[in-house]
Protein backbone atom coordinates (compact mmCIF):
# COMPACT_ATOMS: atom_id res chain seq x y z
CA UNK A 1 0.00 0.00 0.00
CA UNK A 2 2.80 2.44 0.88
CA UNK A 3 4.53 1.51 -2.34
CA UNK A 4 1.48 2.58 -4.33
CA UNK A 5 1.25 5.86 -2.45
CA UNK A 6 4.97 6.50 -2.84
CA UNK A 7 4.55 6.16 -6.63
CA UNK A 8 1.83 8.81 -6.73
CA UNK A 9 3.84 11.18 -4.54
CA UNK A 10 7.21 10.55 -6.16
CA UNK A 11 6.69 9.42 -9.73
CA UNK A 12 3.46 11.34 -10.41
CA UNK A 13 3.01 10.44 -14.06
CA UNK A 14 0.10 8.06 -14.53
CA UNK A 15 1.14 5.98 -17.51
CA UNK A 16 4.55 5.22 -15.97
CA UNK A 17 3.00 4.32 -12.61
CA UNK A 18 0.51 1.94 -14.23
CA UNK A 19 3.24 0.38 -16.35
CA UNK A 20 5.53 -0.19 -13.36
CA UNK A 21 2.80 -1.79 -11.29
CA UNK A 22 1.33 -3.71 -14.23
CA UNK A 23 4.65 -5.30 -15.15
CA UNK A 24 5.65 -6.08 -11.54
CA UNK A 25 2.16 -7.48 -10.90
CA UNK A 26 2.31 -9.89 -13.83
CA UNK A 27 5.68 -11.36 -12.93
CA UNK A 28 7.96 -9.07 -14.94
CA UNK A 29 11.37 -8.19 -13.54
CA UNK A 30 12.04 -4.99 -11.61
CA UNK A 31 14.54 -3.77 -14.20
CA UNK A 32 12.13 -4.20 -17.12
CA UNK A 33 9.40 -2.48 -15.11
CA UNK A 34 11.61 0.52 -14.37
CA UNK A 35 12.87 0.80 -17.96
CA UNK A 36 9.33 0.72 -19.37
CA UNK A 37 8.14 3.30 -16.84
CA UNK A 38 11.02 5.64 -17.66
CA UNK A 39 10.52 5.28 -21.42
CA UNK A 40 6.92 6.35 -20.87
CA UNK A 41 8.12 9.24 -18.71
CA UNK A 42 10.58 10.52 -21.31
CA UNK A 43 7.90 12.66 -22.93
CA UNK A 44 7.82 14.79 -19.78
CA UNK A 45 11.31 16.04 -20.70
CA UNK A 46 9.92 17.45 -23.91
CA UNK A 47 6.93 18.93 -22.07
CA UNK A 48 9.36 20.64 -19.71
CA UNK A 49 11.31 21.97 -22.66
CA UNK A 50 8.25 23.54 -24.28
CA UNK A 51 6.90 24.77 -20.94
CA UNK A 52 10.04 26.84 -20.36
CA UNK A 53 8.81 29.62 -22.61
CA UNK A 54 5.22 29.36 -21.35
CA UNK A 55 5.55 29.15 -17.60
CA UNK A 56 8.95 30.52 -16.68
CA UNK A 57 9.17 34.18 -15.74
CA UNK A 58 11.78 36.42 -17.42
CA UNK A 59 13.54 36.72 -14.07
CA UNK A 60 15.96 33.94 -13.24
CA UNK A 61 13.74 31.30 -11.62
CA UNK A 62 14.66 29.99 -8.17
CA UNK A 63 15.89 26.43 -7.86
CA UNK A 64 13.06 25.46 -5.52
CA UNK A 65 10.50 26.79 -7.96
CA UNK A 66 12.01 24.92 -10.88
CA UNK A 67 12.14 21.72 -8.84
CA UNK A 68 8.46 22.04 -7.94
CA UNK A 69 7.60 22.94 -11.50
CA UNK A 70 9.41 19.82 -12.70
CA UNK A 71 7.36 17.51 -10.51
CA UNK A 72 4.09 18.99 -11.78
CA UNK A 73 5.13 18.63 -15.44
CA UNK A 74 2.65 16.10 -16.81
CA UNK A 75 0.23 15.70 -19.75
CA UNK A 76 -2.57 17.71 -18.16
CA UNK A 77 -0.65 20.69 -16.79
CA UNK A 78 1.22 21.03 -20.09
CA UNK A 79 -1.99 20.85 -22.12
CA UNK A 80 -3.63 23.56 -20.01
CA UNK A 81 -0.64 25.91 -20.03
CA UNK A 82 0.10 25.86 -23.77
CA UNK A 83 -3.42 27.06 -24.58
CA UNK A 84 -2.38 30.53 -23.42
CA UNK A 85 0.22 32.93 -24.87
CA UNK A 86 3.86 32.18 -24.04
CA UNK A 87 5.05 33.77 -20.82
CA UNK A 88 1.58 35.12 -19.97
CA UNK A 89 0.27 35.10 -16.39
CA UNK A 90 -2.65 32.94 -17.59
CA UNK A 91 -0.29 30.25 -18.85
CA UNK A 92 1.55 30.28 -15.51
CA UNK A 93 -1.65 30.12 -13.51
CA UNK A 94 -3.08 27.35 -15.70
CA UNK A 95 0.07 25.30 -15.20
CA UNK A 96 0.29 25.69 -11.42
CA UNK A 97 -3.45 25.38 -10.77
CA UNK A 98 -3.82 22.27 -12.93
CA UNK A 99 -0.62 20.71 -11.62
CA UNK A 100 -1.39 21.27 -7.94
CA UNK A 101 -5.07 20.28 -8.23
CA UNK A 102 -4.21 17.04 -10.00
CA UNK A 103 -1.34 16.30 -7.61
CA UNK A 104 -3.65 16.55 -4.59
CA UNK A 105 -6.58 14.67 -6.14
CA UNK A 106 -4.35 12.01 -7.70
CA UNK A 107 -2.78 11.28 -4.33
CA UNK A 108 -6.11 11.26 -2.51
CA UNK A 109 -7.49 8.89 -5.13
CA UNK A 110 -4.43 6.67 -4.74
CA UNK A 111 -4.86 6.54 -0.96
CA UNK A 112 -8.52 5.54 -1.25
CA UNK A 113 -7.68 2.94 -3.89
CA UNK A 114 -4.78 1.51 -1.91
CA UNK A 115 -6.87 1.23 1.27
CA UNK A 116 -9.71 -0.41 -0.69
CA UNK A 117 -7.43 -2.86 -2.49
CA UNK A 118 -5.78 -3.90 0.79
CA UNK A 119 -9.21 -5.12 1.95
CA UNK A 120 -9.74 -7.30 -1.14
CA UNK A 121 -9.30 -11.08 -1.36
CA UNK A 122 -9.13 -11.82 -5.06
CA UNK A 123 -8.98 -8.77 -7.32
CA UNK A 124 -10.17 -10.92 -10.23
CA UNK A 125 -13.66 -11.31 -8.73
CA UNK A 126 -14.18 -7.56 -9.10
CA UNK A 127 -12.64 -7.58 -12.57
CA UNK A 128 -9.72 -5.44 -11.42
CA UNK A 129 -7.36 -7.28 -13.78
CA UNK A 130 -9.57 -5.96 -16.62
CA UNK A 131 -9.30 -2.44 -15.18
CA UNK A 132 -5.55 -2.40 -15.90
CA UNK A 133 -5.69 -2.66 -19.72
CA UNK A 134 -8.76 -0.38 -19.67
CA UNK A 135 -6.63 2.25 -17.93
CA UNK A 136 -3.91 1.91 -20.57
CA UNK A 137 -6.33 2.19 -23.47
CA UNK A 138 -7.97 5.23 -21.87
CA UNK A 139 -4.53 6.88 -21.76
CA UNK A 140 -3.84 5.77 -25.33
CA UNK A 141 -7.19 6.85 -26.82
CA UNK A 142 -6.66 10.64 -27.08
CA UNK A 143 -3.29 10.03 -28.76
CA UNK A 144 -4.83 8.07 -31.65
CA UNK A 145 -5.28 11.08 -33.90
CA UNK A 146 -4.95 9.67 -37.41
CA UNK A 147 -4.46 6.52 -39.43
CA UNK A 148 -0.72 6.29 -38.87
CA UNK A 149 -0.99 6.49 -35.05
CA UNK A 150 -3.75 3.84 -35.07
CA UNK A 151 -1.60 1.60 -37.28
CA UNK A 152 1.34 2.12 -34.94
CA UNK A 153 -0.80 1.15 -31.94
CA UNK A 154 -2.18 -1.99 -33.61
CA UNK A 155 1.25 -3.16 -34.78
CA UNK A 156 2.84 -2.47 -31.38
CA UNK A 157 0.15 -4.45 -29.57
CA UNK A 158 0.33 -7.35 -32.06
CA UNK A 159 4.13 -7.60 -31.89
CA UNK A 160 4.10 -7.52 -28.10
CA UNK A 161 1.43 -10.25 -27.87
CA UNK A 162 3.29 -12.39 -30.40
CA UNK A 163 6.43 -12.20 -28.25
CA UNK A 164 4.66 -13.23 -25.01
CA UNK A 165 5.40 -16.97 -25.32
CA UNK A 166 9.00 -16.33 -26.35
CA UNK A 167 10.30 -13.71 -23.92
CA UNK A 168 10.30 -13.44 -20.15
CA UNK A 169 7.25 -11.63 -18.67
CA UNK A 170 7.58 -7.85 -18.97
CA UNK A 171 10.02 -7.91 -21.87
CA UNK A 172 7.45 -8.17 -24.73
CA UNK A 173 6.24 -4.63 -23.95
CA UNK A 174 9.70 -3.26 -24.69
CA UNK A 175 9.41 -4.47 -28.30
CA UNK A 176 7.28 -1.33 -28.71
CA UNK A 177 10.49 0.71 -28.64
CA UNK A 178 11.71 -1.08 -31.78
CA UNK A 179 8.32 -0.64 -33.44
CA UNK A 180 8.40 3.08 -32.60
CA UNK A 181 11.94 3.41 -34.04
CA UNK A 182 10.83 1.82 -37.32
CA UNK A 183 7.67 3.97 -37.38
CA UNK A 184 9.71 7.14 -36.86
CA UNK A 185 11.89 6.28 -39.86
CA UNK A 186 8.81 5.59 -42.00
CA UNK A 187 7.22 8.89 -40.97
CA UNK A 188 10.45 10.79 -41.69
CA UNK A 189 10.74 9.20 -45.13
CA UNK A 190 7.13 10.03 -46.01
CA UNK A 191 7.65 13.65 -45.00
CA UNK A 192 10.83 13.97 -47.06
CA UNK B 1 12.42 -6.17 -5.41
CA UNK B 2 9.38 -3.88 -5.35
CA UNK B 3 10.70 -1.02 -3.21
CA UNK B 4 13.91 -0.60 -5.26
CA UNK B 5 11.83 -0.48 -8.46
CA UNK B 6 9.46 2.05 -6.90
CA UNK B 7 12.25 4.30 -5.65
CA UNK B 8 14.53 4.10 -8.69
CA UNK B 9 11.54 4.51 -11.01
CA UNK B 10 10.26 7.57 -9.14
CA UNK B 11 13.67 9.20 -9.00
CA UNK B 12 14.26 8.53 -12.69
CA UNK B 13 10.84 9.89 -13.69
CA UNK B 14 11.50 13.06 -11.69
CA UNK B 15 14.97 13.55 -13.19
CA UNK B 16 13.48 13.21 -16.69
CA UNK B 17 11.09 16.06 -15.90
CA UNK B 18 13.83 18.23 -14.35
CA UNK B 19 16.13 17.44 -17.28
CA UNK B 20 13.86 19.35 -19.67
CA UNK B 21 14.21 22.52 -17.57
CA UNK B 22 17.93 22.52 -16.93
CA UNK B 23 19.66 21.30 -20.08
CA UNK B 24 20.51 23.67 -22.96
CA UNK B 25 17.54 23.82 -25.35
CA UNK B 26 19.40 22.62 -28.43
CA UNK B 27 20.09 19.17 -26.90
CA UNK B 28 16.42 18.20 -27.15
CA UNK B 29 15.81 20.40 -30.17
CA UNK B 30 16.21 17.56 -32.63
CA UNK B 31 13.26 16.74 -34.92
CA UNK B 32 14.03 13.03 -34.95
CA UNK B 33 14.17 12.82 -31.16
CA UNK B 34 10.98 14.87 -30.86
CA UNK B 35 9.09 12.65 -33.28
CA UNK B 36 10.29 9.58 -31.41
CA UNK B 37 9.31 10.95 -28.00
CA UNK B 38 5.89 11.80 -29.40
CA UNK B 39 5.17 8.32 -30.76
CA UNK B 40 6.92 6.24 -28.09
CA UNK B 41 4.03 6.52 -25.58
CA UNK B 42 1.58 5.36 -28.27
CA UNK B 43 3.62 2.25 -29.04
CA UNK B 44 4.30 1.44 -25.37
CA UNK B 45 0.72 2.00 -24.19
CA UNK B 46 -0.63 -0.12 -27.06
CA UNK B 47 1.81 -2.91 -26.23
CA UNK B 48 0.75 -2.73 -22.58
CA UNK B 49 -2.92 -2.95 -23.58
CA UNK B 50 -2.17 -6.01 -25.71
CA UNK B 51 -0.05 -7.86 -23.18
CA UNK B 52 -2.19 -7.03 -20.14
CA UNK B 53 -5.35 -8.17 -21.97
CA UNK B 54 -4.19 -11.24 -23.86
CA UNK B 55 -1.60 -12.90 -21.67
CA UNK B 56 -1.13 -14.65 -18.36
CA UNK B 57 2.52 -15.18 -17.51
CA UNK B 58 4.09 -16.59 -20.67
CA UNK B 59 0.86 -17.84 -22.22
CA UNK B 60 -1.36 -16.01 -24.69
CA UNK B 61 -4.88 -16.26 -23.22
CA UNK B 62 -8.40 -15.07 -23.88
CA UNK B 63 -10.57 -14.45 -20.83
CA UNK B 64 -12.99 -11.93 -19.34
CA UNK B 65 -10.40 -9.16 -19.75
CA UNK B 66 -11.05 -9.17 -23.53
CA UNK B 67 -14.72 -8.38 -22.90
CA UNK B 68 -13.63 -5.73 -20.40
CA UNK B 69 -11.40 -4.13 -23.03
CA UNK B 70 -14.20 -4.18 -25.61
CA UNK B 71 -16.50 -2.48 -23.11
CA UNK B 72 -13.79 0.10 -22.37
CA UNK B 73 -13.45 0.89 -26.10
CA UNK B 74 -17.22 1.38 -26.39
CA UNK B 75 -17.14 3.68 -23.34
CA UNK B 76 -14.25 5.68 -24.86
CA UNK B 77 -16.08 5.99 -28.18
CA UNK B 78 -19.01 7.44 -26.20
CA UNK B 79 -16.57 9.94 -24.65
CA UNK B 80 -16.92 8.55 -21.14
CA UNK B 81 -14.48 9.97 -18.56
CA UNK B 82 -11.41 7.98 -17.46
CA UNK B 83 -12.88 6.60 -14.25
CA UNK B 84 -16.11 5.47 -15.95
CA UNK B 85 -14.09 3.64 -18.64
CA UNK B 86 -12.22 1.71 -15.98
CA UNK B 87 -15.33 0.91 -13.94
CA UNK B 88 -17.19 -0.29 -17.05
CA UNK B 89 -14.31 -2.61 -17.98
CA UNK B 90 -14.00 -4.03 -14.46
CA UNK B 91 -17.76 -4.48 -14.07
CA UNK B 92 -18.04 -6.24 -17.44
CA UNK B 93 -15.32 -8.73 -16.52
CA UNK B 94 -16.74 -9.22 -13.01
CA UNK B 95 -20.29 -9.88 -14.27
CA UNK B 96 -19.11 -12.36 -16.93
CA UNK B 97 -17.05 -14.22 -14.32
CA UNK B 98 -19.86 -14.12 -11.79
CA UNK B 99 -22.26 -15.60 -14.35
CA UNK B 100 -19.72 -18.29 -15.22
CA UNK B 101 -19.55 -17.11 -18.84
CA UNK B 102 -15.82 -16.40 -18.89
CA UNK B 103 -12.64 -17.23 -17.02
Amino acid sequence: MWQTQFLSLGMFTGASQFALVGILGTGGGALVAVVTALLLGARNSLYALSLRSFVTTPRRPSIVRTMGQAQLTIDESTAMAIRYPQGSPQARHAFWATGIAIYVLWNLGTLIGALGAAALDDPRTLGLDAAVPAGFIALLWPRLRDRSTIALAVVSAAVAIALVPVLRPGLPVLSAVLVALVAERLMARRRA
Amino acid sequence: MIWPAVIVGSLGAYLLKLFGYVIPERVLDNPRLQRLTAILPIALLAALVGVQTFSTGSAVTIDARVAGLAAAIVALALRAPFLVVILVAAATAAVLRGAGLAL
